[in-house]
C-alpha cells in the first residue's frame, strides 16, 4: 500500500524510493518493542539478576567515565610520569638521584632502562597522588548522590540498597585499576620513547628479559590496584555516614596523609603493620629475583582484611540509614 | 487549638476495605531529635482512586511518603503497598510504583535521557532493550521530547519538575507516588499535569498526590487526607470530606430582618446576618425558600446556595495561621 502511494507521487526517482521505504521500516519495527514494554517487564523475571546487575553497574562506569572532573584526575596523574622522563632525559640520572622519596633509586635506574619508568611513577604516585584520585571517586560514591538527591530516586527505582552498595564499590575499584593503569601506560610509552629498552636489570641485581619485565610490571599494576581498593573500601564506609561528599573525600585523604606521618614516626614502629600505606610500596618485591611472595602475599592479605573491615561498616551503616536527603 | 474530628474521618480506618493500594496501621515515626514527625497514621487509599494528601508544611506528608517508599524506616507500625509490606517488600513493590518525592533530583552534567537510562537501569526488573522506548515514550508524555539530549543543568524549573514526573512513568506502573506535582510550573503545566494525572488515573492507576494546593486537589482527587502536625485528622472521599460542612443559602435583600425572621421560621438552622442573610440549608429546597420570602414580602434581589469548598475544610481543620506546625 504504502509503496503504490509513493509510486503515485510525481517526480521520485526510484533511488528515493527505496531510501524512503527503508526509513519507513523501523518505526514499524521499533513499535515492537514499544508495544512490548508492558510484557516485557512483566516477564522481567527471565530478565535475569545477573544481567540487570551488569546494566546498573555499567551505568555506573558510564557516570564515572564521562564525568570532567574524573577523566581531569586520570590526565594529571598520567602527565606525573611523562614529567619525571622529561627530567630524567634532561638532567641526566646522576643529578636525578635521591629524588622523591625512595624511588630515587629506581629514577636513575630509569635512565639504563625505559621499563623502569613504569615502577618509579608508581614509587612517586603511591604515596599520595593516586590515594587522593581515589579517594574522590570512591569518598564521593554514596554522599555524592545523596548531596544531589538522586540517591533517593536510585532506592525507589529501587537499586536495593547492598546491590546499590556492591555497583559502587565494583565501579570504585574500576577507577583503582584504570587510574594505575592509566600511570603504567603512560610510564611504559616515555619510556619506550626516550629511554633505552632491553633486558631488565632487577634491584637484586639479576638481569631479566624484556618481557619478563613487562610480565612483572602487569602485577605490580595488580597490587597497587588491590591496595588502592583497600582505600576505597575505607572511602565508601566515610561516604555512607555524610551528606557532604567533600567531607567524606576530605576525610579519607586527611587519614591516608596521618597514616603516613606516623609510619614515619620510630617510636611507634608497633602500629606500623596495622595501617594500609604500610604495603602500599610493598610492589618492590616484583622487582627481586626471586620474587618476595611472602612479602606480595602479606601486602593482600591486609588490603583484603580492610576490604572485608571497611565493607561491612559501610553495609551496616548503608542498609540501616534513613534516607532523609 | 485542638483537632477538629470529622465523622467522615473516622470509619476508614477502624477496618480498611481490602482493595487497597497503600495502607498503614498506626505508622509512626521519631526522629533522634524526639521530633514526632508522623503519629500514628492510619491510611486506607483504594486501588484506582486518586488520593490527595493534604495538609500544611511540615505536617509529615514527606516522611509518610518516605516511608512508604523504604526510604525511611518507622518507628512503629506498620504500612503495606501494593500488597507488600515496606520497607521489607521494597524489591517486590517498588518497580510497579513511580515516585515523584520532594522535587526533582538529577544529574546536571547529563542530557534528560541520560538521566532517565540511568534510573531506569537501576530498576533490577527493567529490561535494557526496551529501555530506550520507554525514555522516549515518557519524555514524550510530558512534552519533553525536543530537550532530550539538552543538559539537565540547563534546564527550566518547569522542565525539571516534568523530567521527575517522567521518570514517575518510565514502566507501566499500578501506583504513582507524586509529591507536590506541579510546584514550579506555570499554568498552563499544572493544567497539563492534571489533565496527565486524570489519563494515567483513567488506565486504572492509583495516584498519590500530596498537595497543599486545594482547588488542584478538589479539581483533580476522588479521594483524600488530611494532615495536621504529624497526625490524619480527616480521610474520605471528596465528597465526604466536603459533606462534614453544611452547604448555606445566602440571600441579598434590603430587609435583613425580615428575611431572617422567615429563615428561621422555616426551620433552618445558624441564620447570621450582616450584609446579607445566610442560613444552613440543611434538607430544605432553595427554591421553596425562595417562594416563602417572596410571599412574605421580602425583596430577593440574589439568591446562591453555597457549597463548602475543600479549602473551608482544610482550614476548619488544620487552622488558620501561617504559623509551622512543630
Amino acid at each position: 500500500m504504502s509503496t503504490a502511494d509513493t509510486r503515485r507521487t510525481p517526480g521520485l526517482v526510484p533511488v528515493s524510493e527505496t531510501r524512503e521505504s527503508t526509513e519507513r521500516t523501523p518505526p514499524l519495527t521499533a513499535t515492537g518493542p514499544v508495544a512490548a514494554t508492558g510484557s516485557a517487564a512483566e516477564a522481567s523475571g527471565g530478565v535475569g539478576r545477573g544481567w540487570a546487575f551488569g546494566r546498573m553497574a555499567r551505568s555506573e562506569l558510564g557516570l564515572t567515565f564521562r564525568r570532567p572532573r574524573n577523566l581531569a584526575m586520570l590526565a594529571v596523574l598520567a602527565m606525573v610520569p611523562v614529567l619525571i622522563g622529561v627530567v630524567v632525559r634532561l638532567i641526566g640520572a646522576e643529578d636525578a638521584d635521591g629524588g622523591p622519596g625512595g624511588a630515587g633509586g629506581l629514577v636513575a635506574q630509569t635512565a639504563g632502562n625505559g621499563l623502569m619508568l613504569t615502577f618509579a611513577a608508581l614509587f612517586v604516585l603511591v604515596p599520595l597522588l593516586l590515594p587522593v584520585a581515589v579517594s574522590v571517586v570512591a569518598g564521593d560514591s554514596i554522599a555524592g548522590e545523596a548531596s544531589a538527591g538522586t540517591l533517593r530516586y536510585l532506592l525507589a527505582a529501587p537499586a536495593g540498597r547492598t546491590r546499590l552498595l556492591v555497583v559502587k564499590y565494583a565501579n570504585a575499584v574500576v577507577f583503582c585499576l584504570a587510574a594505575t593503569g592509566v600511570v603504567a601506560l603512560a610510564a611504559l610509552v616515555t619510556g619506550l620513547v626516550l629511554f633505552p629498552t632491553g633486558p631488565v636489570t632487577l634491584l637484586s641485581g639479576t638481569t631479566v628479559s624484556f618481557a619478563e619485565g613487562l610480565l612483572r610490571s602487569l602485577i605490580v599494576v595488580g597490587y597497587v590496584t588491590a591496595g588502592m581498593a583497600a582505600l576505597a573500601a575505607v572511602a565508601l564506609a566515610l561516604s555512607t555516614f555524610t551528606e557532604v561528599p567533600i567531607g567524606a573525600i576530605a576525610s579519607t585523604v586527611v587519614l591516608v596523609i596521618v597514616t603516613q606521618v606516623l609510619s614515619a614516626i620510630p617510636q611507634l614502629e608497633v602500629i606500623k603493620p596495622y595501617l594500609l600505606p604500610t604495603y602500599w610500596t610493598g610492589f618492590d618485591g616484583v622487582l627481586r629475583d626471586p620474587v618476595a611472595v611472602g612479602d606480595l602475599t602479606q601486602g593482600l592479605l591486609a588490603f583484603g582484611a580492610y576490604v572485608l573491615l571497611f565493607g561491612s561498616i559501610a553495609w551496616a551503616r548503608f542498609t540501616g540509614r534513613d534516607i532523609t536527603a | 487549638m485542638t483537632t477538629v474530628t470529622l465523622e467522615a474521618g473516622a470509619p476508614i480506618g477502624a477496618s480498611p476495605p481490602a482493595d487497597c493500594s497503600i495502607v498503614t496501621r498506626g505508622l509512626t515515626k521519631q526522629f533522634k531529635g524526639g521530633q514526632v514527625a508522623v503519629d500514628a497514621l492510619d491510611l486506607a487509599v483504594p486501588r484506582g482512586s486518586v488520593y490527595g494528601f493534604l495538609g500544611p508544611n511540615g505536617s509529615g506528608k514527606t516522611t509518610t511518603i518516605r516511608m512508604l517508599l523504604g526510604l525511611v524506616t518507622p518507628t512503629s507500625g506498620e504500612c503495606e503497598v501494593l500488597g507488600e509490606p515496606m520497607p521489607r517488600g521494597v524489591a517486590t513493590a517498588l518497580p510497579r510504583v513511580g515516585a515523584l518525592v520532594e522535587g526533582p533530583a538529577f544529574y546536571p552534567y547529563l542530557s534528560g535521557e541520560a538521566n532517565l537510562l540511568r534510573f531506569d537501569a537501576a530498576d533490577p526488573t527493567a529490561s535494557g532493550r526496551t529501555a530506550k522506548a520507554r525514555v522516549t515514550r515518557a519524555l514524550e508524555r510530558v512534552g519533553l521530547s525536543a530537550a532530550a539530549s539538552k543538559r539537565y543543568r540547563a534546564y527550566s524549573l518547569g522542565m525539571r519538575q516534568r523530567l521527575a514526573i517522567a521518570a514517575a512513568l518510565l514502566g507501566p506502573r499500578e501506583l504513582l507516588i507524586l509529591d507536590e506535582p506541579t510546584n514550579g510550573l506555570d499554568p498552563q503545566g499544572t493544567r497539563e499535569v492534571r489533565a496527565l494525572v486524570k489519563e494515567i488515573a483513567a488506565d486504572g492507576t492509583t495516584v498519590f498526590v500530596s498537595s497543599h494546593l486545594l482547588a488542584e486537589v478538589e479539581q483533580m482527587c476522588t479521594h483524600a487526607a488530611i494532615m495536621r502536625t504529624g497526625r490524619l485528622v480527616a480521610q474520605g472521599t471528596i465528597a465526604s470530606l466536603n459533606g462534614g460542612l453544611a452547604t448555606r443559602i445566602r440571600i441579598e435583600t434590603p430587609d435583613i430582618a425580615d428575611a431572617a425572621r422567615v429563615l428561621r421560621g422555616l426551620g433552618l438552622t445558624e441564620v447570621r446576618t450582616g450584609a446579607d442573610v445566610s442560613a444552613d440549608l440543611g434538607g430544605h429546597a432553595p427554591e421553596r425558600v425562595n417562594a416563602e420570602l417572596v410571599a412574605q414580602g421580602v425583596a430577593v434581589r440574589g439568591l446562591a446556595v453555597v457549597r463548602p469548598s475543600l479549602e473551608e475544610v482544610f482550614v476548619g481543620l488544620t487552622g488558620e495561621g501561617f504559623d509551622v506546625d512543630g
